[in-house]
């Protein structure tokens, strides 16, 4: 199961090189393009440019790494945790967001939390409500490995329900596919 | 509702009749038969008493227009401009002038009569073969006056059948979601209308989530996802008493919910520590049974018309796939096998094919294949489409598809479509607010 876990992590990391590549030979074929109004064309790479990086910045391989929407339980203990599509593998950034989630949860020993798994548009509804299940319980497990007991936590899956961004494009699809800690009482 | 609809059939003449006008059903809309819908005759003391009770100034007329609309929906029809119509609609309905009829290129004629006895409305209507010159199929109905749309959609269903040799599917409705308010705050509701979008009704007042409504073939009940308490169960619905009730008692959310063919069992699955199983609960016995146990998804179940076998979708491969079994969950086999991830798979009511969403490189696709895998056909291509449901006579598909939205996160929408089963004809079904989830009745009379 661990091998297994690590193997997917090389191949995210993998995957991640595959789309850098990819950037990379769609830049090669947008300069090759007819050079008619050159200026404005520029500009629009510009642009174009500014906004893969920001994307590459937001994202690692498809998983949000970004800050936007998150919210803090506590100083320092972000409330979710995101996925790669159709994954509910942990990333190495999610197991430290969780960890964090448990020590705090340690130390608030009254408080109790449900987990919201979340799946972004690009899948049937009701295969997106199993896979939000998963994803909550995949915190969850994480979160009792810490030491928090599972009569502290609840999971509710929305699917692709509730999303936080309304976009139709891969980096609000990533913001979406989330497990949220919400504090239940 | 249902139970007050009381209808005699009167046959008038039961001669046997060649079928001497055939629609080729397996070839879509590419050759439409043309044929007269003339306005149903009816008498001035009718006409008025009608004009009271249902607002309407001529229910003559009404009917005719439901009949016309729902033919040419079909697809397979060609309802010509009345405008051409050279004959008055009482007299062609005792005995039309055929040369006239022939003269406008109709192959087919249809007329009637509607008349008000004893405060109840009676229709009778004919349909005619113009170019054998012969009377094809005569019947009356009588019923409550208010159920007139039901008597067009009954005429368009006899007039299908007798026109194709297969049950036509317009005395039906449609249960699905409706849907408002933005992206990110969906306010959901259950609704059920005629299938040509009228009667609209809301079932729920959205106060919580609700998803994937299925009729049930044998009844007019229905099973959905709710979230009430914000808890997802699923729930079963009596359309025409309002109660409603708790699937089964699982310590955890259960959805995905279809009911067997034969009514008595709904079956559904229960995600429990990240694995999804189908369940099947029989609702007289309120026995529990488990029929799949494997560490994956098992999603979106549906039985075969005869109840053996239950298609369903899985990712035990790793990637959603569609898999048929034995109804006792016994001989698991994966069926797809194409590029990309398959799912929703439902069963036709005629058995012989299983349709299903398909999503390859970004595209979502509505397809059918046999259920054997073989045969795969993709019917049409969208930035998001699922969930087909079945007409009850297995020639139409319903789905919802959705718009991509801008840069900005705006226009999103969700929408209502039909296809035929041949890939043509494909339609915008017109609601009212969004709407997504849609399931089709089975026929409500014969």
């Amino acid at each position: 199961m661990r091998l297994n876990k690590i193997l997917k992590n090389a191949l995210l990391v993998i995957s991640a090189g595959i789309i850098l590549t990819a950037c990379a030979t769609k830049k090669e074929v947008a300069v090759e393009a007819p050079k008619k109004e050159e200026t404005k064309k520029e500009e629009t790479k510009k642009e174009e440019v500014t906004k893969i990086e920001k994307i590459a910045g937001q994202m690692q391989g498809d998983v949000y790494v970004g800050t936007d929407s998150v919210k803090y339980l506590a100083d320092g203990v972000a409330d979710r945790v995101f996925f790669a599509t159709n994954e509910s593998i942990l990333t190495t950034a999610s197991r430290e967001t969780l960890r964090a989630q448990a020590a705090w949860l340690r130390a608030n020993s009254n408080i109790t939390v449900v987990l919201e798994g979340h799946a972004d548009e690009r899948g049937t509804r009701e295969y997106n409500l199993a896979l939000g299940e998963r994803r909550a319980n995949a915190a969850k497990d994480y979160l009792m490995t810490y030491g928090v007991s599972s009569d502290r936590i609840t999971v509710i899956s929305y699917g692709k329900e509730r999303p936080v961004d309304s976009g139709s494009n891969p980096l609000a699809w990533s913001k979406n596919r989330r497990s949220v800690t919400v504090k239940a009482n | 509702m249902i139970k007050k609809f009381i209808i005699i059939i009167f046959i008038f003449i039961p001669i046997k009749v060649l079928a001497l006008i055939e629609v080729d059903i397996t070839r879509g809309n590419l050759n439409p038969l043309p044929l007269a819908v003339s306005p149903l005759s009816i008498d001035e003391t009718s006409r008025k008493n009608f004009e009271q009770i249902l607002d309407k100034e001529n229910i003559g007329s009404e009917i005719s227009l439901i009949v016309e609309n729902n033919l040419r929906t079909s697809g397979l029809f060609n309802p010509l401009d009345k405008k051409a119509f050279l004959q008055a609609p009482d007299i062609a309905n005792l005995k039309p002038r055929f040369e006239d009829w022939n003269l406008i290129k109709a192959q087919a004629l249809i007329t009637g009569k509607v008349n008000f006895i004893n405060d109840k409305l009676r229709v009778e209507f004919r349909l005619w073969d113009v170019l054998a010159a012969k009377e094809m199929m005569a019947l009356a109905f009588t019923t409550v006056p208010t159920n007139w749309r039901r008597v067009g959609h009954i005429i368009s269903d006899k007039v299908y059948e007798r026109l194709t040799g297969e049950k036509g599917y317009f005395d039906t409705r449609i249960i699905y979601v409706a849907e408002e308010g933005p992206k990110t705050q969906r306010i959901k509701k259950l609704a059920i209308m005629d299938q040509d979008g009228a009667n609209n009704k809301f079932l729920t007042l959205g106060n919580e989530l609700v998803l994937t409504p299925r009729f049930n073939p044998a009844s007019q009940m229905v099973t959905y996802l709710s979230y009430f308490k914000n808890m997802p169960r699923v729930y079963l619905l009596d359309i025409e008493t309002g109660t409603q009730e708790v699937v089964g008692d699982f310590p955890g959310m259960t959805f995905a919910p279809r009911f067997s063919p034969d009514g008595k069992k709904i079956i559904m699955s229960f995600a429990k520590d990240g694995k999804s199983d189908i369940y099947t609960m029989n609702l007289e016995t309120r026995l529990v049974e488990r029929i799949t146990n494997h560490p994956s998804i098992d999603t979106s179940p549906s039985y075969s018309p005869d109840g053996k076998y239950i298609t369903f979708n899985s990712d035990r491969s790793g990637y959603q796939q569609i898999y048929v079994m034995k109804n006792d969950g016994s001989d698991v086999k994966r069926i797809s096998f194409g590029n990309g991830l398959y799912g929703t798979p439902v069963w036709s009511p005629r058995g012989d094919l299983i349709a299903f969403t398909k999503l390859h490189k970004g595209k979502f696709y509505i397809g059918v294949m046999r259920t054997d895998g073989t045969g795969e056909r993709l019917l049409t291509e969208n930035y998001y489409q699922e969930a087909p449901s079945w007409s009850p006579n297995g020639r139409v598909l319903i789905f919802y598809r959705e718009t991509k939205t801008n840069s900005k996160g705006e226009g999103f929408s969700a929408k209502l479509w039909s296809i035929d089963l041949t890939g043509y004809n494909e339609r915008l079904i017109k609601t009212e607010t969004d709407a997504s989830d849609p399931s089709w009745s089975s026929l409500l009379s014969n």
